[in-house]
């Protein structure tokens, strides 16, 4: 038996979040009431004419310089013609041979892959190549009933971008790890949040598979109707087996387009090639081309710091690992937290702390996101404020309260939001440092254990520890054992 | 019937056209006409012409992103043949 090679590409549309619509100044919004954003333009009336966003055009160049795209110097709108009353002008503003972003690639994060497959990635740091990138229009949202359909506009005219890549993807799961890598990177230049659940980001599936050995890609199918990411895997999963299994019992495959459901758990047949849409594209005559150069000016500053230049900068500025870093830099809103609880301990020279930044990372790793995951708040709903998780480090590594103690302070805060020094008062937790009172309990344990004593005295190091227990014990748990430890070997060695 | 320049029947499809075949007929003449002129501008040599993206030089209108005003609901529907909660009604279409 043959193995086979997968080539999956991708078409991902994706909203842009502009304030108003790409040929019209209507608002460009999610939740209103049904067609209360409308006019003349995304209605398809007769006469009627676009004009072009600016802003719109601004943020899919910014896309495209964070994704290393060329722009072409001059960019143009096509009309791109079929019948649906989704459009009701018969043709779909878009772009065909000029588009404003050519090329380029995303980058496939290591923690973009789905988390059961990140142990086993195939191809560390592999950057998929784009075709392209275009800007049109979406179309306005149809609801099928039983009898009918209704249509709603206040969605017609978004800006929508779409992102072509080449067929390089090799698996579902780089296939995920596309899709995830590329909402980060658009949150990153706030360019759209890129939800699939919210319809934001939307994509159609080519994939085809061939026989190893074999050069030219198989035949394509094209896979349509998928709702989030992991609904994109499973739908590949179940394309990929099929045709493997088409071809092992010697059927050819037909270009076709296959819709995904998501309930049944496979692809149906909607339409062959010899059904394929024919888009009779031409120019626009009611939009008038656009000269890249000056808008690429104004946004090239505007280009921000992608995810893997901030993780490692994080590895570098604050010392924290590689995983850390990008666990933090997977999620802007985290970063912007981590940045500012670190900043605040770096800053804070007077309080001689070890590796704040390191803590301030293990804290949110190993406890905030937990928490956060728990109550099912975003990190902008954090009760826990940056500088709250700051006052909690000084306090961990200042020696005032222990690590393990720590992490019932952080639960004590996250629940109730009242801050560090407060809490660590309250339950009596502040470690006793202050060596008069901790010469006493020493005094008490030497004088009870003159064995382990004698022990220390010989030579036997580990003993140490069954006093700094004693110690402890004594106080009550208050001491800080640092310290205590350091203080008996003092006194011991006389 | 087709000829070589393209067949009606598929074009009339595509822009969900019925048509008589003796209008069928007389399109395809006549559309076969005007894509024999079209040959006649293909012909001409324009190397070294720069192309155009449009027919007038003109470039770069756009607006600014900022809202403006947009129709009530019911203005938007007012031409609607049928409507239901504030939506367009159409005859049912499942892709």
């Amino acid at each position: 038996m043959p193995s086979y090679l997968v080539s999956i590409g991708l078409e991902v549309h994706t909203q842009i979040n502009t304030r108003s619509k790409m040929f019209c100044a209507c608002r460009a919004h999610y939740g209103e009431p049904p067609n209360s954003l409308t006019c003349p333009v995304c209605l398809g009336l007769p006469g009627a004419l676009p004009v072009l966003n600016r802003g719109a055009i601004e943020k899919t160049i910014l896309t495209g310089l964070m994704l290393g795209c060329e722009i072409p110097p001059l960019s143009k709108w096509d009309r791109k013609n079929y019948f649906y009353p989704d459009m009701p002008k018969n043709y779909q503003l878009s772009q065909f041979d000029l588009p404003l972003c050519e090329g380029g690639g995303v980058p496939l994060y290591d923690l973009a892959y789905p988390k059961d497959a990140q142990k086993d990635i195939a191809q560390p740091g592999k950057v998929v190549r784009l075709t392209r990138i275009h800007l049109e229009e979406d179309v306005a949202k149809s609801t099928h009933h039983q009898n009918d359909t209704t249509i709603d506009f206040n969605r017609a005219g978004t800006p929508l971008m779409e992102i072509v890549s080449e067929p390089e993807l090799e698996s579902p799961e780089e296939t995920a790890a596309y899709l995830n890598s590329l909402r980060q990177i658009l949150n990153y230049g706030g360019v759209s949040d890129a939800d699939m659940e919210k319809g934001q980001l939307r994509c159609d599936v080519n994939v085809s598979v061939r026989p190893e050995g074999q050069d030219e890609l198989g035949v394509k199918i094209e896979l349509k109707n998928m709702n989030s990411v992991s609904a994109v895997r499973r739908a590949l999963h179940y394309e990929i087996d099929r045709q493997i299994t088409a071809l092992e019992h010697g059927e050819t495959l037909i270009q076709s387009t296959r819709r995904w459901d998501d309930d049944l758990g496979e692809t149906q047949l909607m339409r062959t090639k010899e059904f394929a849409h024919d888009y009779r594209y031409l120019p626009d005559p009611d939009l008038l081309p656009v000269r890249t150069g000056a808008l690429l000016e104004k946004v090239r500053p505007l280009v921000p710091e992608l995810p893997h230049q901030k993780i490692a900068r994080y590895e570098s500025d604050f010392g924290i690992t590689h995983y850390d870093a990008s666990v933090i830099a997977s999620d802007l809103d985290l970063s912007a937290y981590f940045e500012q609880a670190a900043n605040t301990l770096l800053e804070r020279e007077d309080l001689h702390l070890k590796s704040p930044a390191k803590r301030v990372a293990n804290l949110i790793i190993n406890d905030l996101l937990a928490a956060l995951n728990e109550s099912e708040k975003p990190i902008t709903k954090c009760p826990l404020s940056a500088a709250a998780l700051a006052e909690l480090v000084t306090l961990i590594d200042g020696g005032k309260i222990s690590g393990k103690q720590g992490k019932e302070v952080f639960a004590e805060m996250f629940a109730s939001g009242r801050g560090a020094a407060e809490i660590v008062k309250e339950k009596g937790m502040e470690q006793v440092s202050d060596t008069g009172a901790l010469e006493t309990f020493i005094t008490q344990a030497i004088d009870a254990n003159p064995d382990v004593v004698q022990q220390v005295k010989d030579g036997n190091e580990k003993s140490i520890n069954f006093l700094t227990g004693q110690v402890m014990k004594l106080s009550k748990g208050q001491a800080n054992p640092q310290l205590v430890g350091q203080m008996l070997r003092d006194r011991l060695s006389n | 019937m087709p000829t070589e320049n393209f067949d009606v029947r598929y074009v009339a499809a595509l822009v969900r056209l019925e048509l008589t075949d003796e209008e069928a007929s007389t399109y395809q003449q006549q559309l076969d006409k005007i894509l024999d002129h079209m040959r006649r501008i293909d012909a001409i040599d324009v190397s070294g012409i720069e192309p155009t993206a449009h027919a007038n030089p003109v470039f770069d209108v756009m607006r600014e992103d900022e809202p403006g005003k947009s129709f009530s609901p019911e203005t938007a529907l007012r031409n609607a043949p049928k409507q239901r909660n504030d939506q367009f009604v159409v005859t049912k279409v499942v892709e």
